[in-house]
């Protein structure tokens, strides 16, 4: 049902125009972080307010909606975002990634390969990757501007000295086009790869810190490095235990207090969907037997 | 002798003409003017609020002065340090400038490791490779007198003087031309002071540099600066050859300062 008190996804139009405009100065200059006035929205910061702004300003009422959280289509985080648009909006919503046309996300790029027309909206904490070795604002903007990145590499140089190789696991900070630096939201490393080249448009929303930046389709992004330590897309060395796929990200599950474990894709989808083409893991569960 | 017949060493690094700085009414420092040649140590001496900092943060660039031309002799050829673009001249303050600080807090990043705070400047300026980074910060370490076991730790657990001299380190590693020191022995007691001050010595004549010295210390004047600049409300009152100006000091204001000294 839609609230009939409430504009469509939300948001007042004026707010969406003010967004939009940023959205636009973003993706022509990629990596960028455009500040916008960041509306307050009735959930708290640090649930994805900027994102859920985003995902406002660009849906429309034909849109198909994918919400996910860790890569989850039902946790709690991802299913709260998903009834607010359904109540505010009345758009269609689904957990395939094909069949989406706008997916918002906490922390996870899909496994399924993002295609032209699909928009990728991340959530983001902290939009600013300098922020933790440079405090001041006004600094890290005149960073950005004389294009003076050196102090990223004091990040991780500090990595490799402290824990002999480039620790940094999340967050990865990232080189747009040769120009801007950019944090990537706290995706894991292993999605780096996928930031480049991708045929979706990639917005990122940070409501409480209030930028937004993007990156258009086929986007050059490069994640940075030492010659000596170049980086490494890793993940747990194990295969899914449900859907045996050796690809995927993966989560560690603790099963009991005698050291049980399991590591199951991050990503619920793409897990089910293996499933149901028949791929089973180390555990050898069907899918209708979990199900249950 | 033709312009075109001089050596490098007879056009000066650094020439200021004029410098003025005013808070609103008052002076900060007025009319300064003088040439720095290559090699060359200048001290610039006065008791507190004479406008040596005042001074100091105007030739590094830190501050606008109102009026000047301060005229740096860059790879490219003579250049005016106050008109050119930002993105220059902060570029020449990590490559051919360093500046010292009088505490060491300011000049160093306390959240990471020594090593890391010795290869800063080298990162800025495009090194991407961690094991010659590494390898440069333990040679530096070395010549500021730091074990090379310490490259791992935080500058918080480092000593008064260590942490000195790590700033020293991390400033000198891109080679600088010209240094710009801001009292670099204020707060270290003597012993202390007189290793840094040796150090400081051998650094300067080993690698050639120019450096301006800030201090209200006569001594530190004495063993470093080649030519020492007297400053009093903003002026410069006096200046010459150090030992000159110190033994046979002119200005009034010299001559109290030298007699202030107390002597064991």
């Amino acid at each position: 049902m839609t609230d009939q008190a409430y504009n469509f996804a939300y948001l007042d139009e004026q707010t969406k125009r003010m967004i939009r405009r940023a959205i636009l100065k973003g993706i022509a200059v990629p990596g960028y972080q455009v500040p916008f006035a960041s509306r307050e929205m009735p959930m708290p910061y640090g649930w994805g307010t900027g994102g859920v702004q985003v995902t406002a300003t660009c849906l429309t009422p034909d849109d198909t909606l994918k919400v996910i959280d860790q890569g989850a289509d039902d946790t709690t985080n991802a299913v709260s975002i998903r009834k607010f648009f359904q109540r505010t909006a009345g758009v269609a919503v689904t957990e395939v990634t094909e069949e989406a046309t706008i997916i918002q996300t906490r922390h996870r790029i899909p496994e399924t390969a993002l295609k032209a027309g699909q928009i990728l909206v991340y959530q983001v904490p902290i939009p600013e990757p300098l922020r933790f070795l440079e405090p001041r604002e006004t600094e890290t903007r005149k960073m950005h501007e004389l294009e003076e990145y050196g102090l990223m590499h004091v990040k991780l140089y500090e990595d490799i000295a402290r824990h002999g190789t480039i620790a940094t696991s999340y967050a990865y900070p990232v080189k747009v086009e040769g120009r801007y630096v950019m944090d990537p939201s706290p995706i894991p490393k292993f999605d780096n790869p996928k930031l480049s080249d991708n045929p979706a448009i990639q917005l990122f929303g940070a409501g409480r810190e209030q930028r937004i930046y993007a990156l258009p389709p086929h986007t050059h992004v490069v994640s940075l490095d030492f010659d000596d330590h170049p980086f490494v897309a890793s993940k747990a060395a194990h295969d899914c235990d449900l859907c045996g796929a050796g690809d995927s990200y993966l989560d560690e599950v603790i099963t009991d207090d005698q050291g049980g474990r399991m590591f199951v894709c991050s990503d619920t989808d793409f897990c089910r969907g293996r499933r149901e083409a028949g791929h089973m893991g180390r555990l050898g569960t069907p899918l209708t037997e979990a199900a249950e | 002798m033709t312009a075109h017949d001089r050596t490098l060493s007879d056009r000066p690094l650094f020439q200021v003409q004029g410098l003025s700085k005013y808070y609103g009414n008052r002076i900060g420092c007025a009319d300064v003017s003088f040439d720095l040649y290559p090699g060359e140590v200048l001290g610039i001496v006065g008791e507190s609020g004479s406008g040596k900092s005042t001074l100091l943060s105007c030739l590094a660039g830190h501050m606008t002065p109102d009026t000047a031309r301060v005229i740096f002799d860059t790879a490219l050829g003579p250049r005016d340090t106050v008109t050119m673009g930002e993105a220059e001249r902060r570029r020449m303050a990590r490559t051919d400038w360093a500046f010292v600080h009088q505490n060491p807090r300011d000049g160093l990043r306390m959240g990471v490791s020594a090593g890391c705070n010795v290869g800063e400047r080298l990162m800025a300026i495009g090194a991407r490779h961690y094991g010659d980074i590494r390898d440069q910060a333990i040679d530096w370490l070395g010549r500021v007198e730091i074990a090379a076991d310490r490259i791992d730790d935080r500058p918080r657990a480092f000593s008064g003087g260590m942490q000195q001299r790590l700033q020293i380190a991390r400033n000198l590693v891109t080679a600088p031309r010209l240094v710009f020191m801001d009292e670099p022995t204020g707060g270290l007691d003597v012993s202390v002071q007189a290793r840094l001050l040796d150090l400081l010595r051998g650094l300067v004549r080993e690698m050639g540099l120019s450096a301006i010295i800030v201090t209200h210390d006569l001594a530190v004047v004495r063993l470093l600066a080649d030519r020492l600049m007297v400053m009093k409300g903003g002026h410069v009152v006096e200046q010459g050859l150090t030992d000159q100006v110190l033994d046979d000091p002119q200005h009034a204001y010299t001559q109290l300062l030298v007699s202030s000294v107390l002597q064991v």
